[in-house]
C-alpha cells in the first residue's frame, strides 16, 4: 500500500550527526516497501553526502543547523537537506565533478547525489543558505524487493 | 569503524570495517599516517575493504589523500573485496581508474608484484 508520511529532524551540523541522518532517513524510505536493499543504501548514500556538504561548507561559525526533510508519497520518496549558512555563490560550478575547495576531498558529492537520485535541485541565495532536494522512487514499483528487510 | 595494519616488506596492509565517512575519515588518516611517518620505506598499500559496511565520498576523499602521498614517491594502493555498494561508490566516483579493486588479497599482492 502506498505509504503518505513525512519527517522533519534538525541538529547541529557536526560531523557526529553525519551517520544519524542518513539511518534515520534509510529507516523512513524502508516505509515504502518497493525500495531494495540497494535503492536502500543509495539513499544512505545521498543523505550522507548532502549533510556531508553542510557540515564542511554550510556555516562560517560553528553552531548552524541542518534541516532535513524527507516525505513519502505515492511510493516516492523526497528528501530535502537544508541550512541557513553562507549559501553557494556558483550553484553550477559547484556541481561540476571533482569542484572542492578542501584537500582529501573528492568534491564528487553532488555528482553521487544526482547520479543515485531521480531528480535533484539545488537552490541557495548566498548569504541565506542552501537547500538541496532529492526524489527518488523504486526502480520497480510495487515489487516487494525490500522484503528481506533492512 | 576500526582500522587494523601490519607490514609486510614495503607494503602496508589495511583492514577497514564499518563505515567510513565524514565522521570517521580522521581516525582511518591518523591510523595510516602513523605507520606511513614511522615506515618511510613503507611505498604501496593494500586496502581490504571486505567489512566496510558504508563510504560515502569523505571516505574516499581520504583514500585518496594517502594515494597521491604514496603517488609521489611511485607507490600506488590496490582496493580489496569491497561489498556491491561499496564498489559502486568508487565507480561512480572514478576512483576505480586510480586504485585498482581485487577480488582477494592473494590477487592484489599478484597485482602489486606485477604478475
Amino acid at each position: 500500500m502506498a505509504v503518505k508520511n513525512h519527517v522533519t529532524l534538525e541538529f547541529p551540523a557536526i560531523a557526529q550527526n553525519v551517520e544519524f541522518a542518513r539511518v534515520a532517513v534509510a529507516c523512513f524510505a524502508s516505509q515504502i516497501d518497493s525500495f531494495t536493499m540497494e535503492e536502500i543504501d543509495d539513499i544512505k548514500l545521498i543523505v550522507s553526502e548532502a549533510v556531508s556538504n553542510v557540515v564542511l561548507h554550510g556555516y562560517d561559525e560553528p553552531g548552524g543547523l541542518v534541516r532535513v526533510r524527507v516525505a513519502a508519497e505515492d511510493d516516492i520518496l523526497t528528501v530535502s537537506v537544508e541550512d541557513e549558512g553562507r549559501g553557494i555563490a556558483d550553484v553550477s560550478l559547484a556541481r561540476q565533478p571533482a569542484f572542492t575547495t578542501a584537500p582529501d576531498r573528492m568534491g564528487m558529492g553532488f555528482t553521487i547525489m544526482e547520479a543515485l537520485s531521480d531528480e535533484m535541485d539545488v537552490s541557495s541565495t548566498p548569504g541565506a543558505g542552501v537547500r538541496v532536494t532529492m526524489k527518488k522512487a523504486p526502480r520497480e514499483p510495487g515489487s516487494e524487493g525490500n522484503e528481506q528487510g533492512t | 569503524m576500526t582500522v587494523d595494519t601490519r607490514c609486510v616488506g614495503s607494503v602496508l596492509v589495511v583492514y577497514v570495517s564499518g563505515e567510513l565517512d565524514l565522521n570517521t575519515a580522521p581516525d582511518f588518516r591518523a591510523a595510516v599516517e602513523e605507520q606511513l611517518d614511522a615506515r618511510p620505506d613503507l611505498a604501496n598499500i593494500v586496502l581490504v575493504l571486505r567489512d566496510v559496511t558504508f563510504i560515502d565520498s569523505s571516505g574516499l576523499g581520504v583514500i585518496l589523500g594517502r594515494y597521491k602521498r604514496l603517488r609521489a614517491h611511485g607507490g600506488r594502493i590496490v582496493a580489496v573485496a569491497p561489498s556491491p555498494h561499496v564498489r559502486k561508490v568508487f565507480e561512480l566516483s572514478g576512483l576505480t581508474s586510480i586504485i585498482p579493486i581485487s577480488e582477494t588479497e592473494d590477487k592484489a599482492w599478484a597485482r602489486m608484484s606485477g604478475v
